[in-house]
């Protein structure tokens, strides 16, 4: 490992390389924000890397964050040094193994980013909730505030766990220290092993479990000797702090850098002091100093050391002049009398004055505040208004900084244009999108300053949460001295927008300082560049004074051949303009850090992206600003149309527009509810080039509706009597629908350009086969036409769903999404079986989404696509967790069913009330759920609810309510195979060997998607993932095959590219079952490494070479006495590899070891047959008539057919 | 019978080499065309698109994803060991190099000035005995001229052959309006031998995708003609080693080939089709046949038809077409 003095680096990986040296087992479990710590361990270990003590670490990736937990604590009972990283929910699994650690006094380290636990809504920032629930575990916990001082914690906590035999959790905040990129100073191999006592870690060894000394650990005790044997370890814990001030008083004498357990900064004779921990120590600490150079008496305490909490350490740090104390919380813990930092200082004060240790004249006021909730900004502003608080005669016992809470009132104000002096630093600002590689280039601008110069360089970047089209938004600061500055920048002198439409989306100038330099990448010649600028740019240009300057980047990029890449291409100009290194300096520092981070790449990759650096000066302008009374042009268009409802317009407006700080607390439900149908008011137009249709040439088949991932390719039929003139329409051809239009349109704004329906249309001219029906063309020369024809399309009339004659591919594209817009990724594996769920039982739909790539793109505010009907029906969808969604789903399955229950025992009670004709005994009868018979249902209902509201009756009031409940309701379980194949897989199988009617779709990936790559059990042999990154050595798990076992689960594999009648069949026969059913889907991912504008046809390829068979197990046939198992492709049709070399997660393993690739693709082969040959055998099978395997289901009621 | 003969520099005992085809894919199979007797082996081609349009593919399925979301900064693991250049068939060349004792001639195939040219040196780095550069090009640009496309290619050996000291053959297609005069500017640019004539994927219509395919055929016997006509042609006036590839089958077609003044024999479909076994009955036969014909070694019987030495030099020039079609029947 590097022994460079210096580093940029993020939190994340200041803490790992600590962590990875001095240790020799890491059990890890990937989640957000601690994931990159494991990722690197594991690639460290990949590249043979030792430790300090001069082994390999071992890295294992468990099922889920519990699974981790355990691993570790078998590694330290069995002698080794372990650790692990982990935040949030993650966190809260291994609670309970903590317990146990501490309990047993194993020395050990976990690395927590410490995140918010998810409530009413899962966040993946930063806040303390976690660590929190984690005071009590006996571990002791040390608080990092930033990047350098988590690199020098880690192993402070590393060194003290040997001597204390105390267990640590070392947690920094999550992204905003994690992620947050910053010059530091490193600790070199020497450093560690100097701090680390190898004579405890042979008493480690020495305790560790061994034959040849045998003992016994995990004991079952009574009442008589529980008691006393836990508190024989009190001498441990009470001396666990002076064990970490001595480690910090010897890391000080190595390194020079001192740390106390409890710091104190500020005025010696202060009467108004904050304690906080973490990152916002910082911003506490250099507003103090801002005040206290101002002649404020106001000081901090930052606590590090937070369990053992040092009561009388504590005290000893306040200055006796102290009156009043504001204790800064990062969480929130209901029904307290106060959050928990806040009560450790009150009681540590009580002490004090019990045992007569205090040192102040007056017991001070204790005051206790939260501020920073799920990586909230938190200021100098906030402080100052903290302080000011402080200041008053009686401060509220608990308050609120950094939001508006209207509701209870307990929010401070706070002047949101202060800010501290930052003279000598510079400041800027990048809005770029996530695939344009702004992001990468700014992290090497910071590498390169800090690295390349005695400059201190600090970057954070805020993602917003979509996965395709997403905004990044980079704050860079750079200064000649120190500073630590853990907020985002207000005003910067220098703001660069690499995408000229955010101009129109976002107030981007709200960030500019007065007469800062504006740069902007512009698809337009310089003198055209103002002129193209909405008018309300236009006068923020003006009245701020800025200096604009403009590339047409785009164009570089293209003349280099670095496609969308322009990132390199606008560092450039930054260096150009910002001043910070001489524009000679800059390019060779540019082009070497690109030589050394594609020379293995590939020289062209090389060759080109010096060709953009090259290309970028001589294409940067200055952009003349005319006269002002000149201006004139476009407005920016309003963030939502006016046509949408209040909700939106009120609160999704705000989110969308960068504006939801400004939200207050009375804006929203406060139980989490939020609205459905949202996200077709964000027309994000992200896309380069649309589809547009030629009604000459299409057959109708609606493949291309079919597995467009973001519903943005739609077809309809309608009467002639509805055709308008400017939309494209072609007589229907079916015979259910005669003499009907029929049109495919393209939603223009809601369109990612994958390409993808292009890609999937058979239909060609017959005299230009290149010429398809669907033809991507450049967006902005078919723009407004196609929001013209989108809009009339959509006042068109959906389709009468009852009388669509035959539900397979074509029929079904006909019925409305009602998954519409997400924010997934252009070309999306998972999408299109979503929204195909949603077009054949979307009305009735239940979804019990596991956390994952679904359920950010499914409920990740500010929009989410799951919509409604005209009727206003829809999916009704909801997240729990990512361990417990099929248990969380089953329990909707239960309610349902006993609320269907209760309505029918009600209406069965009622049935003499009402009127005497068929409706009661209609609305009971057995149905088989065909369209028709639920159209007829939902207008039986209605007339039920008519005739009970004539009925003064309790027994009708309450049937009234759940009247709804006579539609049967369709209940899935949705999820990627992290959660179905690894951490829910033990409530997936019970939930599967019960009888219960629930539907599961694995939305299977085979990796991590979410996280970034990480392998699961479904990742199949060779791929490369990240935790098999020389290929995966084992082969995928066979769920399906362990779901047939059970011998009553309806079970099923698809592949909507390959065979795409067969998904639609797969999923109608799935919810007809009334048993359990199963459907795993294969999933195209961007983390399998290639355009996904091919991904019908790798599913093709992976299909035809077998490593993705497509059967049904349907039990129902075994009660027929046929087999049960049908397989619908046998394979074997091309070579495993075939498959293999189309995809990059195959490829580098071929790259890397091309005869491991070979074995692999050899096994591969064997598994694919062997599988199969397994399948055959069961497809052979026959059982007696109503076998006891399928008793326990019902009989299923089959699907309707035409 | 001495068979012995020297192309690129390198002193072959006969001149049977294994052409450019899968038959090198594999180590154990490179040691089985040793063991059979093979005179030397030319690597599989190293493509252009494999270097280049290959490492820009996966750079964007990699890198274009990555620092674009929050709880991912990237979707695929650190790549720093696979390396999207030409390094698996470094490794491959190197592994052979070890395995086998005969030269090892390795393959680049290319046309356009790109970065891939720079993987030459890493070739002769990694032990490559010699380079065969494969200059496929179909000229499909309508701003750029036959005499254009020649000077690229010109451009690019002399590039390659500055900057490497290992033998550089080039391979050809036989479609240059002035063949003779190209192979001379080649020579000129540095190239140590020709390969007669590289064959083509050649694209097919697939009527019910109305798609293209394209597959490669095996050669035919039928395609030697071609190529005798040009070696015939520039055998006389070229200093380089000539190379016959695609037509030889048989004992007979390698001594035409050598007679019309090939250096050397590369074996693909022969060995493909007959096992390498053919090497050793190859080199029987055609030793029996200069026995039969009292030669004294194949040296003495190489390009003694080529157009400078062959009684009958109109043969090779278009007279003979003319005369050919003109005597052609229907029967």
């Amino acid at each position: 490992m590097s022994t460079s003095r210096t580093a940029t680096i993020d939190g994340n990986e200041a803490v790992a390389r600590v962590a990875y040296r001095l240790s020799e087992v890491a059990a890890i479990y990937p989640i957000t924000p601690s994931s990159a710590m494991g990722e690197l361990a594991d690639e460290w270990a990949a590249k043979d890397q030792p430790n300090v003590f001069g082994t390999v670490p071992t890295i294992v990736e468990m099922q889920s964050e519990g699974g981790a937990a355990g691993a570790v604590h078998g590694a330290l009972q069995a002698g080794s040094l372990a650790v692990t990283f982990t935040a949030s929910q993650g966190l809260l699994l291994m609670i309970p193994t903590l317990y146990k650690l501490a309990g047993e006094l194993l020395p050990f380290v976990m690395h927590v980013a410490a995140r918010t636990v998810a409530t009413h809504a899962l966040s993946i920032f930063g806040d303390h909730s976690d660590v929190m629930a984690c005071r009590q575990t006996g571990c002791a916990m040390l608080c990092s505030a930033n990047v350098q001082e988590a690199q020098d914690l880690a192993c402070i906590a590393h060194a003290v766990t040997l001597t204390s035999r105390v267990p640590f959790v070392h947690f920094f905040d999550g992204f905003r220290t994690s992620h947050e990129v910053a010059k530091i100073t490193l600790l070199t191999d020497d450093d560690l092993r100097a701090l680390i006592d190898p004579v405890q870690i042979h008493a480690h060894r020495q305790r560790a479990l061994l034959p040849d000394r045998p003992v016994l650990r995990g004991s079952a005790q009574n009442p008589d000797v529980f008691f006393q044997a836990r508190e024989a370890s009190n001498p441990f814990h009470d001396a666990c702090p002076q064990a970490v001030r001595d480690a910090m008083a010897a890391f000080a004498a190595r390194t020079g850098r001192s740390y106390q357990p409890f710091q104190y900064h500020g005025h010696a004779e202060a009467e108004r002091v904050v304690v906080v921990m973490g990152s916002a120590a910082e911003t506490v600490r250099s507003t103090v100093e801002h005040l206290v150079a101002h002649g404020e008496r106001v000081g901090l305490v930052q606590v590090r050391l937070y369990r053992p909490f040092a009561s009388a350490w504590f005290a000893a740090a306040l200055p006796s002049t102290v009156r009043s104390i504001a204790v800064l919380d990062r969480t929130k813990e209901p029904g307290s009398p106060a959050e928990p930092l806040c009560l450790d200082v009150l009681a540590a004060i009580r002490w004090a004055e019990q045992d007569g240790s205090a040192t102040w004249r007056a017991t001070p006021r204790v005051t206790g505040g939260r501020y920073g909730l799920s990586g909230k900004e938190f200021t100098p502003a906030m402080v100052m208004a903290v302080f000011a608080h402080l200041g008053q005669d009686s401060p509220h016992g608990s308050f609120t900084v950094g939001i508006t809470d209207d509701v209870t009132r307990r929010s401070l104000p706070f002047d949101a244009d202060f800010e501290l002096p930052c003279d000598g630093r510079t400041e800027a600002v990048f809005f770029g999108l996530g695939a344009d590689g702004t992001v990468g280039a700014n992290k090497n601008s910071i590498k390169i300053l800090g690295e390349a110069t005695d400059r201190h360089a600090q970057g954070f970047f805020v993602y917003d949460s979509k996965k395709s089209g997403a905004i990044t938004i980079s704050h860079l600061r750079f200064g000649r001295r120190h500073f630590e500055a853990p907020y985002l920048i207000r005003r910067a002198g220098f703001v660069a927008c690499h995408q000229f439409g955010f101009l129109e989306r976002y107030d981007v100038l709200d960030l500019a300082a007065p007469g800062a330099t504006l740069l902007l990448n512009a698809p337009f010649p310089p003198d055209r560049v103002w002129a193209e600028l909405p008018v309300e740019v236009q006068a923020r240009v003006r009245a701020l004074g800025l200096r604009v300057f403009a590339i047409d980047a785009a164009a570089v990029a293209a003349a280099a051949g670095v496609g969308n890449r322009i990132n390199t291409i606008m560092q450039v100009c930054f260096f150009a303009l910002a001043d910070v290194l001489p524009r000679d300096e800059a390019v060779r520092l540019i082009k070497q850090s690109i030589q050394n981070s594609y020379d293995k790449k590939g020289e062209e990759v090389v060759r080109r992206n010096f060709a953009a650096v090259d290309g970028s000066l001589a294409h940067l302008h200055a952009v003349p600003l005319p006269a002002a009374d000149a201006d004139a042009g476009r407005h920016r268009p309003p963030t939502v149309a006016a046509s949408a409802p209040e909700f939106v317009q009120r609160v999704t407006a705000a989110m969308l527009a960068g504006k939801g700080e400004l939200l207050p607390c009375s804006a929203f439900p406060p139980d989490g509810t939020w609205p459905t149908d949202t996200a077709r008011w964000e027309k994000r137009g992200i896309a380069a080039t649309i589809p547009v249709w030629d009604e000459a040439i299409c057959i109708q088949c609606n493949k291309c509706a079919l597995m467009c991932p973001h519903a943005a390719i739609r077809a309809k039929v309608y009467e002639p009597a509805l055709s308008v003139a400017d939309l494209p329409s072609q007589a229907w051809r079916g015979h259910d629908f005669p003499g009907q239009r029929y049109t495919i349109q393209v939603a223009p704004d809601d369109c990612t350009g994958c390409g993808l329906c292009v890609q999937v249309c058979p239909a060609k001219d017959k005299t230009k086969p290149r010429h398809k029906a669907l033809e991507m063309t450049p967006v902005r020369d078919v723009r407004d036409r196609e929001r013209q024809r989108f809009a009339t399309f959509l006042a068109l009339p959906e389709v009468d769903r009852a009388a669509v004659a035959k539900l397979d591919v074509k029929g079904s594209q006909l019925l409305q999404p009602l998954f519409e817009f997400s924010g997934a990724c252009a070309g999306c594996g998972e999408t299109p079986y979503l929204k195909l769920l949603t077009q054949l039982f979307g009305d009735r739909l239940m979804v019990a989404n596991a956390t994952g790539c679904s359920s950010i793109y499914g409920g990740n505010l500010p929009t989410t696509p799951w919509a409604k009907d005209a009727a206003g029906r829809g999916p009704a969808w909801a997240n729990s967790l990512f361990e417990d969604n099929a248990e969380f789903g089953l329990g909707m399955r239960l309610s349902v069913d006993m609320l269907a229950a209760r309505a029918g025992k009600l209406l069965r009670g009622l049935a003499d009330w009402l009127d005497a004709d068929l409706l009661v005994a209609d609305l009971l009868e057995p149905h088989a759920r065909a369209e028709a018979w639920l159209a007829a249902q939902r207008q039986r209902v209605a007339e039920l609810r008519r005739r009970l509201a004539g009925l003064d009756l309790p027994e009708a009031k309450e049937l009234i309510a759940l009247a709804d409940y006579l539609v049967p309701k369709s209940v899935w379980l949705v999820g990627g195979d992290g959660w179905a194949f690894d951490i829910g897989y033990g409530g997936l199988d019970h939930v599967l060997s019960m009888s219960h009617d629930v539907n599961v779709l694995v939305l299977d990936t085979e990796v991590y998607s979410n996280t970034g790559g990480q392998a699961s059990k479904a990742t199949p042999l060779g791929a490369a993932a990240k935790f098999a990154s020389r290929g995966k050595a084992v082969d995928k798990k066979d769920l399906g095959l362990m779901a047939i076992n059970y011998g009553h689960v309806y079970v099923a594999s698809v592949a909507i590219g390959a065979q795409d009648a067969h998904t639609v069949r797969v999923l109608r026969e799935a919810e007809a079952y009334p048993g359990p059913s199963l459907v795993i889907a294969y999933s195209p991912c961007i983390a399998h490494g290639y355009d996904l504008v091919f991904g019908g046809d790798q599913q093709r390829r992976a299909v035809q070479s077998g490593v993705w068979p497509l059967f049904r197990y349907d039990p129902a046939h075994a009660d027929r006495g046929e087999p049960p198992l049908v397989v619908d492709t046998p394979g074997g049709s091309i070579p495993v590899a075939d498959y293999m070399r189309n995809e990059a997660r195959f490829r580098m393993v071929e790259k890397i070891d091309p005869a491991g690739f070979r074995r692999y693709a050899a096994g591969a082969q064997r598994a694919a047959v062997r599988r199969m040959a397994v399948y055959q055998h069961i497809a052979q099978l026959r059982f007696p008539a109503s076998s006891p395997a399928t008793a326990t289901a019902a009989t299923p009621n089959g699907t309707e057919e035409a | 019978m001495d068979l012995s003969t020297k192309y690129l520099g390198l002193s072959l005992p006969h001149p049977f080499l294994a052409g450019a085809s899968p038959l090198a894919d594999t180590v154990e199979r490179c040691q089985r065309l040793a063991d059979a007797g093979i005179a030397g082996i030319v690597l599989r081609s190293l493509f252009e698109e494999q270097i280049d349009l290959e490492a820009l593919a996966h750079h964007q399925a990699v890198f274009g994803h990555t620092e674009a979301h929050g709880e991912a900064m990237s979707y695929l693991p650190a790549a720093d060991d696979s390396v999207f250049g030409p390094d698996e068939y470094l490794a491959h060349l190197e592994s052979v190099k070890a395995a086998v004792d005969v030269p090892v001639i390795a393959s680049l195939n290319g046309h356009t000035e790109g970065g891939w040219i720079d993987h030459a040196r890493r070739i002769e780095e990694a032990g490559a005995d010699a380079l065969e550069l494969n200059l496929y090009a179909v000229a499909t640009d309508p701003g750029e001229s036959g005499a254009e496309l020649e000077d690229r290619a010109v451009a690019i050996v002399q590039r390659v052959t500055e900057s490497l000291r290992i033998p550089v053959a080039v391979k050809l297609s036989p479609f240059y309006t002035a063949l003779v005069h190209f192979a001379l500017r080649l020579e000129h640019a540095g190239a140590d031998g020709l390969v007669l004539f590289n064959r083509f994927f050649e694209p097919d219509v697939d009527l019910e995708a109305l798609e293209m395919k394209t597959h490669l055929e095996l050669s035919q016997r039928s395609e030697l003609l071609l190529r005798l006509r040009w070696l015939g042609l520039l055998s006389g006036q070229l200093r380089v080693g000539l190379a016959v590839s695609g037509g030889v089958q048989t004992a007979t077609d390698a001594i035409k080939a050598m007679m019309c003044g090939a250096h050397a024999v590369q074996l693909v479909t022969a060995l493909l089709r007959g096992g390498m076994g053919r090497i050793a009955v190859l080199c029987d036969e055609v030793s029996q046949w200069l026995r039969d014909h009292d030669y004294e070694s194949l040296r003495q019987m190489r390009g003694s038809m080529d157009s400078s030495r062959t009684p009958d030099p109109k043969a090779f020039e278009r007279v003979n077409y003319m005369r050919t079609l003109q005597t052609y029947r229907i029967e």
